[in-house]
């Protein structure tokens, strides 16, 4: 274990320059702790992007590690549908691959001051202790086991009915904040991955742990998905349809309200910029090029590229909005390019070592910034690879079955992506750190995946 | 001279000997005529000939019909020929869009029906197998359609007359990973829009 022992100044005092999590001082009353979870929710909805910058935090005396997996306790949850609350909390920090979590399934919630020796023999670094008030909260706190100490208390409001999407929504926005207490990085619990359907259907929305999937609304035959940065707007292409030509459609999910843009021909591919203003997107007759439009204006789609004949698909943001990585066929077969994010000064990113198999392609810039994933074939199979944008040194994060398609967590260590490993399509998650794979999807026919920002809890009505 | 004498004799002997005969009995009288009504004849007449035309005239008309229906149904086949010629699909190889050498005679024999035709507006929908990105080939199949609108267009037919779309690999007509399924999805296809209504036959 490699716990530190941080003494001074305490965590709880501590005010932090970025958007955290919901978190509040154990010493506050009630009322207090709630107005600053739902003003930290309200946060959460900022980009996500700023999340990994985060200064390598100590909430209870941890440096942060890649490759540690400090243990946290589970102490049995007490209150309504308490199983469910603890199998979704020991669910999330287990897939956050960052933590190890030791359950105890058996017995009372302990009550009183907790034996926080007992703990420490059992290396675990943290204690978390649930429960789901009379009113209807979910309360947890976060003992930290070296300084014998709560280092932290949520009460969150559970929204009813319960087990519901927005019920469930809550518990892993409290598993997030758990992570951030104990590593100093928020989790991934709380976000979503949109895929679209082969041969039709619509766009699937799925809960980070494969749960409370539902269908987007008047999404058949969209392909694509893509997120804005505050997670509130889907965007994705519309087949043609008999008359209906191929077009991008972008759904507010919290209005209702649609917006469609199209250029003449093909419309694919869509992606926001960084800031939520812009959709960049393919489209042409014979050549695709890139367009960007301001979402949900008037304007005429401005052309980024120009590379006559040419397919230029697939694009996607830089974190800082500077880049666009985008597939091309401008050599004849599908490489990935970078760009200024006017268009100007692309460059063959996929340039070299990678043999006779002529075909790179779905570019996906990492949260940090730093690398870009892709399919590659490999042996006339496709696997997903990661590239530095920097050195271009590449790394093969896949290699069962045929995997494409990538997109990347918000926390920059998790990807999902397409795998036929089962012998369907079907969307895996994996720690490209320590490559542990779990099934996302299990419906079959799943492509295209794209994971959300962390997201913040629905408003209630 | 006595030779004559005696043959004179002969004759005159055989004349007399014939004049000596009894006289023939008198004929019996004619049988009365049968009494007829002239109209029934020729209503009996009219009725054999109105019938031998009437059937003459029947099977004239099923002649006819028979023509017409025969020629209805040559020209419905020449229509059927000329549709399923105008929808015949057309193949790429993997990862292109160039019209292949093999498929361009699919491709001439639609240009006479779209000339008989000027009406019609049609749909090319280009498609491809689900191998790489399907992104990718979502554009990958825009640009088949494109290509199969460019051979059309250089051969005459008005590109306004044609709209082209992709489905990318969305839509396969075969299931399977292998060569001959992946073949019968990277395809080009065709439909009416509008217009051609009935085909008109080149």
């Amino acid at each position: 274990m490699n716990a530190t022992h941080q003494t001074s100044p305490s965590i709880a005092s501590r005010r932090a320059p970025w958007p955290v999590p919901p978190v509040s001082r154990a010493s506050r009353g009630r009322a207090v702790r709630l107005v600053a979870v739902l003003a930290a929710l309200a946060a959460l909805a900022a980009p996500a992007a700023a999340q990994d910058t985060l200064p390598p935090g100590v909430r209870i005396g941890l440096a942060y590690d890649r490759n540690g997996k400090p243990a946290v306790a589970l102490t049995p949850v007490t209150g309504p549908n308490a199983d469910s609350v603890l199998a979704i909390l020991a669910r999330d920090l287990d897939f956050s691959d960052r933590l190890t979590v030791i359950r105890q399934d058996s017995g009372d919630a302990p009550t009183g001051a907790l034996n926080y020796d007992l703990y420490a023999k059992l290396n675990a670094v943290a204690v978390v202790q649930a429960s789901v008030t009379p009113s209807g909260a979910l309360h947890v706190a976060v003992h930290e086991v070296a300084g014998k100490r709560v280092a932290l208390v949520m009460d969150m409001p559970l929204p009813a009915p319960a087990l519901s999407r927005d019920w469930r929504h809550v518990v892993h926005v409290a598993s997030d904040s758990v992570e951030w207490s104990v590593l100093g990085r928020s989790g991934i619990a709380s976000t979503r991955i949109a895929y679209a359907a082969q041969y039709g259907g619509p766009v699937t929305v799925v809960d980070s742990d494969g749960e409370g999937a539902w269908a987007l609304p008047g999404s058949t035959e969209c392909l694509s998905p893509a997120w804005d940065p505050t997670g509130t707007r889907l965007a994705c292409n519309a087949l043609p349809n008999g008359n209906v030509p191929s077009r991008i459609v972008v759904r507010d999910l919290v209005t209702g309200r649609t917006w469609t843009t199209r250029v003449p021909g093909n419309n694919q591919t869509a992606v926001f910029s960084p800031d939520g203003r812009y959709l960049v997107f393919s489209a042409g007759t014979e050549a695709q090029d890139l367009y960007a439009v301001p979402v949900f204006s008037d304007s005429t789609p401005r052309r980024l590229t120009s590379r006559r004949g040419s397919v230029n698909v697939s694009p996607d943001f830089s974190p800082d909005g500077r880049k666009i990585v985008f597939t091309s066929s401008i050599l004849g077969h599908p490489e990935v390019y970078i760009m200024d994010a006017d268009g100007s000064s692309a460059d063959l990113l996929t340039s070299s070592g990678f043999g006779d198999d002529l075909y790179r392609s779905d570019p996906a810039f990492s949260p940090d910034g730093r690398r870009v994933a892709f399919q590659s074939r490999i042996k006339g199979t496709f696997q997903v690879m990661a590239i530095s944008v920097t050195d271009k040194s590449t790394v093969q994060l896949t290699s069962e079955g045929a995997n494409e398609s990538p997109s990347w967590a918000p926390d920059g260590r998790h990807i999902v992506f397409v795998s036929t490993r089962t012998g369907r399509r079907e969307l895996w998650v994996m720690d490209t750190e320590s490559s542990r794979a779990r099934q996302l999807t299990h419906g079959g026919r799943a492509q295209n995946p794209a994971w959300s920002p962390r997201l913040s809890v629905p408003r209630q009505p | 001279m006595n030779r004559f004498r005696i043959a004179g004799l002969i004759v005159l002997t055989a004349v007399i000997a014939a004049c000596s005969k009894k006289p023939p009995p008198a004929p019996p009288p004619a049988p009365e005529p049968p009494r007829v009504n002239q109209d029934s004849i020729d209503r009996a007449n009219k009725a054999r000939a109105d019938s031998i035309a009437a059937a003459e005239a029947a099977r004239r008309r099923a002649e006819e019909a028979a023509r017409a229906a025969e020629e209805a149904r040559r020209l419905e086949a020449a229509r059927a020929a000329a549709r399923n010629t105008l929808m015949a699909k057309v193949y790429f190889d993997y990862d292109k869009d160039e019209i292949r050498p093999d498929q361009q005679a699919t491709l001439d024999a639609k240009v006479p029906i779209l000339n008989a035709n000027a009406d019609m507006r049609i749909r090319i929908e280009g498609n491809t197998d689900d191998r790489g990105s399907d992104e990718y080939n979502l554009a990958l199949g825009q640009r088949r359609a494109a290509s199969v609108q460019r051979y059309l267009v250089a051969r005459g037919v008005a590109a306004g007359r044609m709209d082209i779309v992709s489905y990318g690999e969305q839509r396969p007509v075969a299931q399977g990973e292998n060569e001959e399924a992946w073949q019968q999805n990277r395809r080009a296809e065709f439909v009416i829009v509008s217009g051609g209504n009935p085909l008109k036959v080149p």
